[in-house]
C-alpha cells in the first residue's frame, strides 16, 4: 500500500492499492441534505474577472463569433506559453491554465483535418501557415484525409445525401472523458508508474496486432502524462504528487482537463462528475479551517469560469450542424450512491449557484442526476435555478444507475460513459425518415432523384399499404444500418491511427470498456408517418418520372406524444428496430453497440435535406428535435407529451434519448414557491416512469422574439436557452434555428 | 344483443384535455374542458365550447385517461373540470367524480355557476356531486346582477345564492374575478364583490384573472362579432388595484 502525506484525513484501502476514484469518493463524502442558505455570493475577484470575460464575450461576438486564431502553432501540450484572462489581473486567477497563450483564442488543431483547420482560419480571416500547410499534406496524413482515402463510393454517396448526417470524419469524434479527478488524487508519477507496469503487462510477448498497438497507445499515454508535468510546470505548479488540499485538487483536476483541451478538438469535451470528489477535499480543508465558505465558492466559480471559456476552430458547416459554438463541457451535480446514499454534497450546490454568482452559461453544460429520491431540498434548489436561468438538464440516474453505477458521467449532450473505465466510439445519425421515402421510391433520394440506396423495387400503388410499406422499410433501414456501422468502424479506426486521444486515455484504465453509439434522426416524423398509413389513408404525390415528392393524408391519425399507445407502440417498435438492426453488424474494436434518439440543434440541418413525409411535415421543414413528439402533435399538453416520451425505454436506447420543453412561467403556478414545487412534481412524475432526459426552459414565446430582433440588448448577452442535449446562447444561434425555437415554445395554458 | 344501461353508461361531452394544469387548483391537474355552456360572456376565450357537442366519453374511460397522470400530481394535484359550463353535465360529473375519489384522487369543479338552482331534482344531484367535489373554482364576474346580464346574457343572483349555499355546506372555494378593463373593475362592483367574498366562511384563495386577447381568433373562426376589440389588457397597476379591493391577500391558502 502506498501512502502519501497528502492523503491525510482520508479514509479507505482500496483506493490507496489501485487507481479506483470511486472508492475514494465513496469512503470520503458527505452527503449534505440542508438547503442553499449556506452559500456565498461572489468575490470581488470573481467579479472583476467575469466582467473582464463579459468584455472579451462581447468583443468576440462583435468580431463574428471568433476573438483571435492561432495559425502557425499546432497545438499541443507544451506549444504555448501560460496564458491568463488578463495578465494585470493573474493573481486575482484561483484556478490558471488557458487552452493558447490568450484568452479565447482558438488553437490550430490539424490532426483531424489539415482542410478543416485551414477552413477554419480563413473563414474567420486569418491566413493559416503554408509551412504547416506542406508538413500535413506532404509529410503527415490527417484523420480527414485517411478516412476519405478508405470510404467506399456507398459511403460517399450518403454522406453527400444526407441519409446519414454528422459523421465524424472531419474533426476530433470527442465523448472521451478522461478521469481528470485521477491527477488530483493521485498525483502524475503515480499514474505514470501504473501505466508503465501495463506497459510491461501488456501481452505474454505475441505480438498480435492487437497488443502492438495497445503497446504504442501506452506509451503514447506516458509521453502525455509527462508532457502534463511540463504544462503544469509552466504555469508554477508540480502535478506529480497528490494535491495537498482544495485549492490544489480543483487546480491538479483542471489541469488534467486542460490537457485533453489542448490536444483535442472533439464535437463533445466532457468535464465529468467532479463534484462529490471535490467536495471532500473542500470539506477537509473547511473541518481544518484552512478553508472558508466563501473561498470554496471562489473557487468553484473560477474552475466554471474556465469551463465557460473553451473554444475551437470550427467550420461553417460543422456550426450549422451545431449551432451557438458548443463545446459540450458536460459536468454532473447529484445522483444517489449504490448504497442508497444520496451522493449531493454541498458541492452540487456550489455548481449551481455559478449560474447565480456569474449569470446564466451555456457552459459547462450542467447537468442534474435526477432521482425522485434526491433529498427535497435539493430538487428544490436546481428547480428554482431552471425557473431562473433555463441552463441546467435532468437525466434519470434511476435507470442509468443500473447500467452504468454511481461514478459515470455524461460523456457528450446526455450519454452516460463510466468514468475512468471506458470510451466511446460515436458519430452521425442515420435519417430514418428520410430511409422511409427511399424506401417508397426503391432507394432512390427524394430531393435530388440520384439513386443512394439499393435499387429495391419502389411502391407503385397510389395509395400506400401499410404491410408493404413495412416490409419495404425493413428492408431499407437493413442497409443503411449496415452502411452507417461500417462507416463508423472505418471512421475510428483512422481516428485512433491518426488522432488518438492519448492525454484522456492515459487517464483512464489501460483495460478500457468500449461502447459503440449510433443516432436516429427524424424518429416522429417517421413514428406519425407510420401512424398515417396505418390508422388513416395515405395518397402518394408523384413527379412526371413516377416518384413520389409528396403526400395527402385523409382522415384523422394517432400521433405520437399524446399518450396514445396507438403512436407510441410504433414508437417503441422502430427503436427496437432500429437498435436490432444495428446489433447485426460488427463493430469496430468488439466496442457495444447501442442507439440513442437526440438530434440536437441538428434537427433543422436534417430537415433541410428531407423531402415531404406522409405524417404532413412538409419538404424541408425542420425535424422535431431529439425524441420530442413532432411540432403541433400534442394536443393535450405538456404532461401528455412527457407520458409518450417516457414510454421509450432507456435500455433499448442506452445513448440517450433527449427531450427539450419549454414552459411559460405563468403556466408554472401563480407564485414562484409554487413553480418551484410544481417542477418538481413535474420531473418526479417524468422520471419515476423511467424517462431518460428532460431539458427544461422557462420563458415565454414574447421573451424569444424580443431577443431574436434586439440580440444587442444587454439583458439578451448571456439568455441561455436548453435545445436538445445542451445550452446555447439564445443569440448565438442562426436566424432559421432561433425560429425553429420559437415555434415549438411553448406549453401554456390559454 | 341487450343493453345494460349502467351509470358508466352516462355519456360525458368533452371539448378536450390538458394533462398539464397548474393554475386551475391546486398543484398539478388534469384539467377536462366540457363542452357547452349557456353564458355568453363578452370576454370568452374559448367560444368554441358553447355549442353542446365535443367528443362523448364514459366516465370510465376518462378517468382512465386521467388516471395516467397520476405520477405527477403527489399529494396535492388531481382533477379539475372546466369548461364550457361543467354542471350542465353533473350526472355525468357525479360518475367522474367517485371513480377518482375511489382512487382518493383531489376533485375540482370551476364553474360560472349559472346552472345553479334550488329546485328539485337539481338541487338533490348537486348535492351528490358535491360529497365527491374538493373544492369549488367559481367565477364571480360582475356583482350587479343588471350588468352581469349585460356581459354574459344572464343574471347573477343564483349564482350569488350557490356561493352562500357553499359556505354554509362547508365546502372550500376559490373566487375568480376576471378583470376586463372598464368592464368588471368598477370600483362599487369590486367592494360589493370583496364584502360577499368577506362574508362567506369557506373562500381559500381569491383570484384576479387579466384579461386577454387571446380567445379573438376562437370568435373569428366561428363567425361571431367580438364586442372587445378595442379593450386593452390590464395593466399590472390595475391588476395590483383590483387585488387590493378584493383583499385577495387576506385568503392565500
Amino acid at each position: 500500500m502506498i501512502n502519501f502525506s497528502q492523503w491525510d484525513g482520508f479514509e479507505g484501502r482500496l483506493w490507496q492499492e489501485e487507481v479506483n476514484t470511486r472508492d475514494f469518493i465513496q469512503k470520503n463524502y458527505k452527503p449534505y441534505d440542508g438547503d442553499e442558505s449556506f452559500l456565498a455570493p461572489a468575490t470581488e475577484a470573481t467579479d472583476k474577472l467575469w466582467g473582464e470575460l463579459q468584455r472579451l464575450q462581447k468583443e468576440e461576438r462583435k468580431k463574428g463569433g471568433v476573438l483571435d486564431m492561432d495559425t502557425d502553432i499546432v497545438s499541443s501540450l507544451t506549444s504555448h506559453a501560460p496564458g491568463y484572462i488578463n495578465e494585470s489581473m493573474k493573481d486575482l486567477e484561483a484556478v490558471v491554465g488557458l487552452q493558447t497563450d490568450k484568452p479565447l483564442k482558438r488553437a490550430f488543431m490539424p490532426y483531424g483535418g489539415i482542410r478543416m483547420a485551414e477552413q477554419a482560419c480563413t473563414t474567420h480571416g486569418y491566413t493559416p501557415s503554408p509551412e504547416l500547410h506542406e508538413i500535413f499534406t506532404k509529410y503527415h496524413r490527417t484523420h480527414n484525409d485517411a478516412v476519405f482515402m478508405a470510404y467506399t463510393p456507398e459511403m460517399m454517396k450518403c454522406r453527400h445525401s444526407h441519409v446519414i448526417t454528422g459523421l465524424p470524419d472531419t474533426y476530433g469524434r470527442g465523448r472521451i472523458v478522461g478521469d481528470y479527478r485521477r491527477v488530483a488524487l493521485y498525483g502524475v508519477d503515480f499514474l505514470i508508474e501504473q501505466k508503465l507496469k501495463d506497459h510491461a503487462n501488456c501481452g505474454d510477448g505475441t505480438m498480435t496486432e492487437e497488443i502492438i498497438r495497445l503497446r504504442e497507445e501506452i506509451a503514447m499515454q506516458v509521453a502525455a502524462l509527462k508532457d502534463m508535468k511540463k504544462m503544469a510546470a509552466s504555469y508554477g505548479y508540480d502535478i506529480s504528487e497528490p494535491a495537498a488540499n482544495a485549492k490544489e485538487a480543483v487546480q491538479w483536476l483542471y489541469f488534467g482537463y486542460l490537457s485533453a483541451i489542448k490536444t483535442q478538438n472533439g464535437a463533445a469535451m466532457s468535464v465529468g462528475r467532479i463534484s462529490t470528489f471535490l467536495d471532500i477535499y473542500i470539506e477537509r480543508d473547511l473541518e481544518n479551517g484552512t478553508l472558508t465558505e466563501q473561498e470554496a465558492q471562489e473557487l468553484i466559480d473560477h474552475l466554471v469560469m474556465k469551463f465557460r471559456m473553451v473554444r475551437f476552430a470550427r467550420i461553417p458547416s460543422y456550426n450549422m450542424l451545431f449551432s451557438g459554438d458548443p463545446v459540450w463541457a458536460t459536468l454532473e451535480v447529484g445522483g444517489i450512491g449504490m448504497d442508497g446514499r444520496s451522493m449531493v454534497t454541498k458541492n452540487d450546490y456550489r455548481f449551481l449557484h455559478t449560474l447565480e454568482n456569474m449569470g446564466p452559461s451555456p457552459e459547462p453544460n450542467l447537468t442534474v442526476l435526477y432521482s425522485s429520491d434526491l433529498p427535497d431540498s435539493f430538487k428544490k434548489y436546481a428547480a428554482f435555478i431552471s425557473i431562473t436561468t433555463s441552463s441546467i438538464q435532468y437525466e434519470n440516474d434511476d435507470v442509468m444507475k443500473p447500467v452504468w453505477g454511481d461514478d459515470y458521467s455524461i460523456c457528450c449532450c446526455v450519454s452516460a460513459t463510466q468514468t475512468g473505465k471506458e470510451m466511446q466510439f460515436f458519430g452521425a445519425r442515420a435519417n430514418l425518415a428520410k430511409c422511409l421515402t427511399y424506401a417508397i421510391n426503391g432507394g432512390v433520394d427524394e430531393m435530388t432523384f440520384e439513386q443512394i440506396g439499393p435499387k429495391y423495387a419502389p411502391i407503385t400503388s397510389e395509395y400506400l399499404d401499410y404491410d408493404e410499406v413495412i416490409d419495404k422499410y425493413l428492408l431499407m433501414m437493413d442497409w443503411l444500418a449496415g452502411v452507417y456501422v461500417n462507416a463508423l468502424n472505418l471512421i475510428h479506426y483512422m481516428h485512433d491511427k491518426y488522432y488518438y486521444e492519448a492525454a484522456e486515455m492515459a487517464l483512464i484504465d489501460t483495460d478500457v470498456r468500449r461502447t459503440f453509439a449510433t443516432g436516429i434522426a427524424g424518429f416522429s416524423h417517421v413514428v406519425d408517418s407510420i401512424s398515417a398509413i396505418k390508422y388513416a389513408k395515405v395518397r402518394t404525390v408523384r413527379n412526371e418520372d413516377g416518384y413520389v415528392v409528396d403526400y395527402e393524408v385523409e382522415g384523422d391519425f394517432p400521433r405520437y406524444g399524446n399518450d396514445d399507445d396507438r403512436a407510441d407502440d410504433i414508437a417503441l417498435w422502430l427503436l427496437r428496430t432500429f437498435l436490432d438492426k444495428i446489433k447485426k453488424y460488427h463493430t469496430y474494436r468488439n466496442s457495444e453497440p447501442s442507439t440513442s434518439i437526440l438530434t440536437i440543434t441538428s434537427n433543422v440541418v436534417y430537415g433541410k435535406y428531407t423531402g415531404a413525409l406522409p405524417d404532413g411535415r412538409k419538404s424541408g421543414e425542420p425535424f422535431s428535435p431529439g425524441a420530442n413528439p413532432s411540432y403541433g402533435a400534442e394536443q393535450s399538453g405538456l404532461l401528455a407529451s412527457l407520458n409518450s416520451v417516457a414510454k421509450l425505454p432507456y435500455e433499448w436506447a442506452l445513448d440517450g434519448i433527449s427531450n427539450t420543453q419549454t414552459i411559460s412561467p405563468a403556466a408554472l403556478g401563480h407564485n414562484d414557491s409554487e413553480r418551484k414545487e410544481n417542477l418538481v412534481q413535474v420531473m418526479d412524475g417524468y422520471f419515476d416512469q423511467g424517462a431518460h432526459h428532460l431539458n427544461v426552459n422557462v420563458f415565454g414565446t414574447e421573451k424569444l422574439i424580443d431577443a431574436m430582433e434586439h440580440p444587442e440588448k444587454e439583458e439578451y448577452a448571456n439568455f441561455t436557452i436548453r435545445v436538445s442535449g445542451y445550452a446555447v446562447k439564445f443569440i448565438n444561434l442562426t436566424k432559421q434555428q432561433q425560429l425553429d425555437v420559437i415555434a415549438r415554445t411553448c406549453h401554456k395554458i390559454m | 344483443m341487450a343493453y345494460i344501461y349502467g351509470r358508466d353508461e352516462i355519456k360525458g361531452f368533452v371539448h378536450s384535455l390538458e394533462s398539464f394544469g397548474l393554475v386551475d387548483g391546486p398543484g398539478v391537474r388534469f384539467v377536462v374542458f366540457m363542452q357547452g355552456c349557456f353564458l355568453r360572456c363578452k370576454y370568452c376565450h374559448n367560444p368554441e365550447t358553447w355549442a353542446g357537442s365535443g367528443s362523448a366519453w364514459t366516465a370510465k374511460q376518462l378517468f382512465d385517461k386521467a388516471w395516467r397522470f397520476r405520477a405527477y400530481w403527489k399529494s396535492n394535484g388531481g382533477i379539475t373540470v372546466s369548461g364550457g359550463e361543467p354542471l350542465l353535465q353533473m350526472g355525468f360529473l357525479t360518475e367522474f367524480f367517485r371513480l377518482a375519489k375511489k382512487k382518493g384522487v383531489h376533485t375540482a369543479i370551476d364553474t360560472a355557476g349559472q346552472p345553479f338552482a334550488k329546485s328539485e331534482p337539481w338541487l338533490s344531484g348537486f348535492d351528490d356531486l358535491m360529497k365527491l367535489t374538493d373544492l369549488v373554482i367559481l367565477d364571480l364576474k360582475q356583482w350587479d346582477c343588471e350588468k352581469h346580464r349585460e356581459l354574459t346574457g344572464m343574471g347573477n343572483d343564483n349564482i350569488k345564492e350557490m356561493a352562500r349555499y357553499l359556505s354554509d355546506m362547508g365546502k372550500p372555494m376559490w373566487i375568480r374575478r376576471v378583470l376586463v378593463p372598464g368592464l368588471t373593475d368598477g370600483e362599487d362592483d369590486l367592494r360589493a364583490t370583496a364584502e360577499f367574498i368577506s362574508s362567506l366562511k369557506t373562500v381559500e384563495r381569491v383570484e384576479v384573472l387579466p384579461y386577454h386577447a387571446f380567445g379573438v381568433p376562437s370568435w373569428e373562426k366561428l363567425g361571431l362579432e367580438y364586442a372587445l376589440k378595442d379593450v386593452k389588457a390590464p395593466t399590472d397597476e390595475q391588476v395590483a388595484r383590483a387585488e387590493e379591493m378584493l383583499n385577495v391577500s387576506a385568503y392565500h391558502k
